[in-house]
């Protein structure tokens, strides 16, 4: 245990904490599921007005989206560009 | 079992590289700034984009309009044709022409960009600084039409119930944020992937083969470039036209 080094405990727990992060895509996934399944329902009833159904679902899709980003964003500069090794003096 | 799999699936040999690598670095007011692949990137399309700019022109000026047009200029006609429909539709009659040179150039720019990931250059738009600049200037262009289409109610109206003030004002400085943060996010996270595909497995993609990579290229590149160009321009249009709808 003992030759574990200050930057070596970062880094791991960076990795940890980005994986964690990246549970966030959970929500997302099952709201774009949820606005793709009352589209296709939307679309079954009403087949005329599809790419109408088409584009505002996507749309929202990608709105929802947005708080799956952040998590990436944050996993992201957890392994790319750390931020705690600075705070290592 | 695993110590003899894991080195042969991971011996590339290269490191994954879906960063932004400075190739050439000067000073600019005592701070070393650096010219990037985003930058290479961005030269190389704004050149491509001004060569189509002259020939489409050239097309354009040269065209007979007693004859039905050729070949090229029908395309023209027919992009020029779908971005003002567009407008049109999403941002109203009376309005929506106007708005119509900004969204071409801005579709236009971002599924480019979106897509140079096919064409073997580091998707400009997986760059913060690029996305925040265009989202940057669709939040000026939302304000300054917010100002002249209702004047000082755009002020006031943030104001009117007075406790969720607060929110109103971080609420219309976050749409830039959400709006730079989901393209950069979106276009970087498929940089990654395919960063990584390539970076730690190419001894499984020489198991399956190429198709396999062709269909990832066309997803997160071709696939996911189109929807969010679409979404960027999309929001764009309906956070400007809010500003037009309290106008009668």
């Amino acid at each position: 245990m003992s030759n574990i080094t200050n930057e070596g405990l970062i880094l791991a727990c960076s990795a940890i904490g980005a994986g964690l992060a990246m549970i966030a895509g959970l929500g997302p996934g099952i709201g774009q599921g949820i606005a793709a399944g009352y589209g296709a329902s939307a679309v079954g009833r009403n087949p005329g007005a599809r790419g109408t159904i088409m584009s505002t679902m996507l749309v929202g899709q990608a709105v929802a989206e947005t708080t799956g980003l952040y998590s990436f964003a944050v996993a992201i500069i957890l392994i790319f560009a750390n931020p705690l090794l600075g705070k290592l003096k | 079992m695993l110590n003899e799999v894991a080195p042969m699936l991971l011996s590339s040999g290269q490191d994954v590289d879906v960063g932004i690598s400075g190739y050439f670095s000067y000073h600019l007011f005592g701070q070393e700034l650096y010219l990037t692949t985003s930058h290479i990137g961005l030269v190389i399309i704004l050149l491509a984009f001004v060569i189509f700019a002259l020939i489409a022109n050239r097309a354009i000026r040269h065209a007979d309009p007693y004859k039905p047009p050729g070949k090229f200029l029908n395309i023209l006609e027919l992009l020029v044709e779908q971005v003002d429909n567009l407008t049109r539709e999403n941002m109203g009659e009376a309005h929506g022409h106007k708005f119509s040179n900004y969204i071409g150039t801005l579709f236009a720019f971002i599924l480019v960009c979106n897509i140079s990931g096919l064409l073997g250059l580091r998707a400009p738009t997986a760059d913060y600084g690029t996305t925040l600049g265009l989202a940057l200037i669709t939040f000026v262009l939302i304000h300054y039409n917010g100002f002249k289409y209702q004047k000082m109610k755009h002020i006031t109206d943030l104001f009117h119930p007075l406790p969720l003030a607060p929110i109103n004002i971080i609420g219309e400085f976050a749409t830039p944020l959400s709006m730079s943060l989901r393209l950069f996010g979106n276009i970087l996270s498929g940089t990654v992937m395919l960063g990584l595909i390539y970076g730690l497995l190419p001894k499984l993609l020489l198991l399956f083969g190429s198709p396999v990579l062709s269909l990832l290229h066309a997803y997160f590149d071709g696939f996911s470039g189109a929807i969010q160009t679409y979404v960027f321009c999309m929001l764009t249009m309906v956070f400007i036209a809010q500003n037009f709808d309290t106008e009668e």
